[in-house]
């Protein structure tokens, strides 16, 4: 499991993060910066979270592993 | 376009839909290279930086603190900050830094999230229609370029700064002259003088009367912090840099679906599920904008273990950098069914697209459109006969004769 988290103060407004992921993006109606929907998002999604925090420009995008009980 | 400035566009450097040997070959000297280039034809050399690797491109597009994009007043640049902006760059996003970038791009942004640029998604298909129209009655062999690519890309920015359609025709020839470098001074002059004067006059109607448009609304919420000087910059850079690209991308993309018949089989099997992927691989594979604004570096930096000293240049290759191994495999294939690369063909950093969104759009639009309406189209001449645009601020094509 990963634990996604932004930086709205950095953020370029570029909605690309949006655009790869919409399920756990989101770009705020007033300025256009970013807006998390899901920080935790499933599985499924991982791969392409990672992807949006490579081509985030702004680079205001983070993806944490979480700690699972399992390991 | 002032007379003295001329867009050099000597770092084309292109061969069929990639980058050239040549500069694949400075390549493989490294990350970051030094090169000798003249300013202006007969002028000693100056060196310059050019960062060719995808790293390398990343941290210096990435850096605005270390680089700066004020080229045209270097030495105000270094010492931090121009007092100077000559008055014609008044609004020209590209050539600010932080904190003034900052500034105007915060109050330009919400035109262009990708939730307001789907206001213009009916418009731009309705426009995109008329064109296919267009197309039929003229028959065939008919010229993509000239017929789709460039009035859908000159159409839709029209549509965004709110000129009339009326006066697109006359708008568009005229910016197209002022940059055509084999046009006559005189002529080129008169051209620029055209389009300034034009929309001058449309953003002193705007102040009297704003409508929905993007103009109007940056003047409804932002009205007092714009001078007209600034709203016409603005509205300058979204000519200079909304067109050119477009063109090329929707001209040199219906070229390489139609020179990859696999990858356009892939792409007609679904086209609605399937258009983004396209897209986003078309705009890695062909990244039209050759190269961004060039950075100066503001102090001393190592780049790829290499030492810019303060106050040199560096131009960094887009489709270098989009074609670098690091990316990801076999990236020199062009490959709809991959997973989304992190190219950079919008640009890194805080001078990322605005237009993202729309281009994107605009792009998506234009090609499902185009094969909804001829879902055979084929080249009318050999692919080696197409011409190749390489003179201007985006890679492209002169012409694309195509039949259906
Ligand atoms: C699909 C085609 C397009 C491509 C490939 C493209 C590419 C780029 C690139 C690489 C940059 C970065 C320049 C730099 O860092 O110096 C840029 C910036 C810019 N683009 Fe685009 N662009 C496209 C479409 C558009 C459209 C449709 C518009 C607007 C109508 C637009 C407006 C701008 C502006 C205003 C900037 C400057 C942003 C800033 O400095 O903050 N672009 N574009
Ligand atoms: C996205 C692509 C680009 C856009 C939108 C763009 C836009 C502009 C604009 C708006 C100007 C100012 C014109 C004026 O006010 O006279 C300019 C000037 C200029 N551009 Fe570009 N440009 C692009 C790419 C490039 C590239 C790739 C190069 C070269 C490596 C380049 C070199 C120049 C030069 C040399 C000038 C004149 C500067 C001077 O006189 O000091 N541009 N460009
Ligand atoms: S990709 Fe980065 S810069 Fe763009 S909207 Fe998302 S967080 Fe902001």
């Amino acid at each position: 499991m990963v634990e996604v988290r932004v930086d709205p103060e950095i953020c370029a407004a570029s909605g690309m993060c949006k655009l790869l992921v919409p399920a756990v993006f989101d770009q705020s109606e007033e300025d256009g910066t970013v807006l998390l929907t899901d920080p935790v998002p499933p599985a499924d999604l991982e791969a392409k979270v990672r992807t949006a925090a490579l081509r985030c420009p702004a680079g205001a995008i983070a993806v944490h592993e979480m700690e699972t009980d399992a390991s | 376009m002032p007379e003295e400035t001329q867009h050099q566009f000597d770092h084309a450097r292109r061969a069929g839909f990639g980058p050239s040997d040549d500069i694949r070959q400075q390549r493989a000297q490294g990350a970051l290279v030094k090169e000798e280039v003249a300013p202006a034809p007969g002028a000693a050399t100056e060196p310059i930086w050019m960062a060719l690797g995808y790293e390398a491109v990343r941290q210096v597009m990435g850096d605005h603190v270390r680089f700066s994009n004020q080229r045209r007043f270097r030495a105000q640049a270094i010492r931090g900050g121009s007092k100077h902006r000559p008055q014609e760059m008044s609004g020209h996003l590209m050539d600010y830094d932080q904190p003034e970038h900052t500034r105007l791009r915060k109050m330009l942004t919400p035109e262009f999230t990708v939730r307001r640029i789907q206001r213009l998604k009916p418009v731009t298909e309705q426009i995109a229609e008329r064109c296919l129209d267009a197309m039929e009655r003229a028959g065939q062999p008919a010229d993509l370029v000239d017929l789709y690519a460039s009035p859908i890309s000159g159409a839709v920015l029209c549509e965004l700064l709110g000129v009339p359609r009326d006066d697109r025709r006359e708008f568009l020839v005229k910016h197209q002259w002022q940059l055509e470098q084999d046009r006559s001074r005189k002529d080129r002059a008169a051209a620029q003088a055209y389009t300034s004067g034009y929309l001058r006059a449309l953003v002193k109607r705007q102040r009297k009367d704003p409508d929905e448009g993007f103009i109007g609304q940056l003047i409804r919420d932002h009205g007092d912090n714009f001078d007209d000087e600034e709203l016409l910059g603005i509205c300058g850079l979204m000519v200079l840099a909304g067109l050119d690209n477009v063109t090329g991308m929707i001209s040199l993309g219906v070229l390489a679906l139609l020179e990859h018949p696999d990858q356009l089989a892939v792409f007609l099997a679904d086209p609605e599920k399937n258009v983004d992927r396209v897209v986003d691989e078309l705009l890695r594979f062909l990244s039209v904008a050759h190269a961004p604004t060039p950075r100066t570096a503001v102090e001393d930096v190592v780049v790829a273990g290499q030492l810019v000293k303060a106050g040199e240049e560096i131009v960094c290759s887009i489709p270098m950098a989009n074609r670098d191994p690091a990316l990801g495999p076999d990236v020199d294939r062009f490959d709809v069914n991959r997973d989304p690369l992190p190219h950079i063909a919008f640009g890194h950093g805080i001078h990322h697209c605005i237009g993202a969104a729309l281009g994107r759009m605009e792009l998506r639009t234009a090609y499902l459109a185009l094969w909804r309406r001829f879902p055979d189209l084929r080249l009318a001449v050999p692919a080696a006969d197409v011409p190749h645009k390489t003179n201007s601020i985006a890679y492209g094509l002169e012409h694309l004769p195509v039949a259906w």
